[in-house]
């Protein structure tokens, strides 16, 4: 209940700092968060949960408009079809999530399944032998699944798969349209995020991998091949100190641009057109070799798989696939040659109207987690000024 | 006889349970994590090594974030004091029937979630915010003036955190002196000023050093308001051991870090109370 609680807080706290509730209804639903706490918490909590311990599958997402997505298109029908509950959890970031995991006991029991981004952090999963089999025959929308963003997973799990695909995005570069043009930033690319002018007004993600990711192509490298790791690292301390804020969660990023906190930052294609719909002045711009990247639903060991392989192939079904998309604002697996996509996903940031992924360039899981330790160890040093 | 050796420890039992449980056996498997190793996956290798300490003090980059927690928290506990005296001494002096709801006052901070506490200065500290909107409404600045995101702003966070620690510690020393100590000082010739600096001043020193190790300990392992209110270059140890343990899985690391930090807050603590007493301290919870 205390973890439910303060889940919904935390909710109902980003909901407000990204603007999509007023901050009337803010307080109204504080205070009916509050008056709940109250008649179900204490003593009556040991009457609540015999009742929820009903059949369940806990599934944990990236949060705000995300999980919320998740939420109204995927998992309230699903309920509503099967009679399980889908206990929706949060997290911050990729690591965070991990961590959590790997201190429940046993390791991946207490955790079902998990929206994972990027084809390394499959690998890292399956490296803590936290994968399982799927019975493909029991999920056959996935069928209609892009064979490109299957391939990768497959190639790691030995020909078997421990996760569906499920979307993809790219981080590129946002930038606010009032004082920053369209020609001057696709004529800058990655560099725009080097820009001395911009001093004091950029920002960046916290994350090692990304920053890497843009100092390889601000030196002009390949980002999974680079050959001066010092013209990078040397790239990252000297835009360092231009960098006003290195944000932590997509609501962070959200609330930094849209007040005008800074000017341009790298960002998850999906957050940009959240911020667009909301009518802000923000400009994606997706340079040469933008990091891009897949998600996918993996499912951890200790799951129930018959449960969680009828969700999954809920989640599957163009419908609901393409409802969620449209919600999150990233498009779906689905391959958009074999189910047709409304507009609405066409226009989305990163769509691939041929479902192969040519000229998206991801992450190479080997060359990636294998520097882990080292490179975000050195990321961090940078980023504190060491 | 019998019968009362045993009672006290009965009833200390529940409470002994839970610092023994929730707090002394973590401790002690941090001190075991520190010495282990972790594997390029992340999982961790059972191992008696000193690795993760040489690795701490080889490199001057993880004792420098030691030293500027340090020094954080210094400037902390100096703004503190200058600015918690005054109003502990105004409550200790004030006549008025309406005290206890000044001290309530107080407190009042603490009925609201120390995150969002810390958050709403990004509301009134931003290029967007409260202040720089009416200086530029006003035509006092032509463009924001940059309030966040440094060390100024962390220091604003901390402040309000840990201010009404400082105050109610130094309130209930100066609470604790006879005041006709005072009205002699003043009758033998003393005036205002001096009767505070001879007489109030040294005899509110306990409460003053207890309000300050508090507030050093607390700000030391402080990581919210460096995170939310800080940029780079504004991290603290805390932050450091987050990223060695969330960031990296690198738990052995993170766990000797987390030693070091423990062990520089216990010198401090033991020091204390050597020369100056723990007690000072739980007067003011009380």
């Amino acid at each position: 209940m205390g973890n439910d609680l303060e889940k919904n807080l935390d909710r109902l706290h980003e909901r407000y700092m990204n603007g999509e509730i007023s901050r009337r209804n803010f307080l109204k639903y504080l205070g009916i968060a509050g008056a709940a706490a109250g008649l179900i918490g204490g003593p009556f909590d040991f009457f609540t949960k015999p009742a929820m311990a009903a059949k369940d599958i806990r599934f944990d997402g990236w949060g705000g408009v995300v999980s919320e997505a998740f939420r109204e298109h995927a998992f309230k029908p699903f309920s509503e079809a099967t009679g399980v509950k889908v206990v929706d959890g949060e997290f911050g970031d990729m690591d965070t999530y991990l961590t959590r995991v790997k201190a429940s006991f046993p390791p991946g029991g207490e955790f079902n399944l998990a929206h994972l981004s990027g084809v390394f952090d499959y690998a890292r999963y399956v490296g803590l032998d936290f994968h399982v089999e799927l019975d493909e025959s029991k999920i056959p929308n996935l069928n209609n699944v892009m064979e490109a963003m299957m391939t990768p997973y497959r190639s790691i799990t030995k020909g078997t798969l421990s996760a569906v695909p499920y979307d993809y995005g790219q981080t590129g570069i946002a930038y606010n349209t009032k004082y920053i043009s369209k020609e001057k930033a696709e004529s800058s690319g990655a560099s725009l995020l080097w820009d001395k002018e911009l001093k004091g007004k950029l920002g960046s993600w916290g994350d090692w991998r990304t920053n890497i990711w843009y100092g390889a192509l601000h030196t002009g490298q390949n980002p999974n091949n680079i050959k001066d790791l010092d013209a990078v690292w040397n790239a990252l301390k000297e835009q360092r100190k231009m960098v006003k804020k290195y944000w932590a969660s997509g609501a962070e990023l959200m609330s930094l641009l849209a007040n005008e906190e800074i000017y341009a930052t790298v960002a998850w294609s999906g957050r940009v057109a959240a911020l667009q719909a909301q009518g802000h002045p923000i400009g994606f711009l997706s340079p040469n070799n933008c990091y891009s990247w897949q998600e996918c639903i993996f499912v951890l060991k200790g799951t129930d798989l018959d449960v969680a392989q009828q969700l999954l192939n809920f989640m599957l079904e163009p419908k609901c696939a393409i409802a969620v998309a449209v919600g999150q604002k990233y498009p779906s697996s689905l391959d958009p040659t074999k189910v047709p996509m409304p507009d609405e996903v066409k226009k989305l940031p990163a769509f691939d109207p041929t479902g192969k992924l040519q000229g998206y360039l991801f992450a190479d899981p080997p060359y990636w987690n294998s520097h882990q330790l080292e490179w975000a160890e050195k990321w961090d040093r940078i980023k504190a000024g060491g | 006889m019998q019968e009362k050796s045993w009672k006290p420890w009965a009833l200390l039992g529940p409470a002994l349970s839970a610092v023994f449980f929730l707090l002394v056996v973590p401790v002690c498997f941090i001190v075991v994590y520190s010495f282990w190793l972790r594997a390029p996956t992340g999982a961790d290798i059972p191992a008696f090594q000193f690795g993760n300490y040489a690795k701490f003090f080889a490199d001057f980059f993880y004792p420098s974030i030691l030293i500027r927690t340090i020094r954080v928290s210094l400037e902390t506990v100096a703004l503190c004091l200058i600015m918690g005296y005054i109003p502990a001494y105004f409550f200790y002096q004030s006549q008025t029937k309406f005290k206890s709801l000044l001290l309530l006052l107080i407190m009042l901070p603490f009925w609201i979630s120390f995150i969002i506490r810390t958050m709403s200065w990004i509301n009134i500290l931003g290029d967007t915010g409260l202040i720089n909107y009416f200086l530029i409404k006003a035509g006092m600045l032509s463009k924001p003036l940059g309030m966040l995101y440094n060390e100024g702003s962390v220091l604003m966070g901390l402040i309000q955190y840990l201010l009404p620690f400082m105050i109610l510690n130094i309130y209930v020393s100066l609470e604790g002196i006879d005041k006709s100590l005072i009205e002699a000082a003043r009758s033998m010739g003393c005036t205002e000023w001096q009767a505070f600096k001879e007489v109030t001043l040294p005899l509110s020193l306990p409460g003053v050093s207890a309000g300050c190790l508090l507030v050093f300990v607390l700000t030391a392992g402080t990581y919210l308001p460096p995170m939310i209110l800080g940029g780079p270059g504004n991290e603290m140890i805390a932050n450091l051991i987050f990223k060695r343990v969330i960031g990296t899985l690198d738990w052995p690391f993170g766990s000797a870090i987390s030693v070091m930090l423990l062990t520089l807050l216990v010198v401090i603590v033991w020091t204390y109370n050597r020369y100056l007493g723990i007690g000072q301290i739980f007067k003011s919870l009380q």
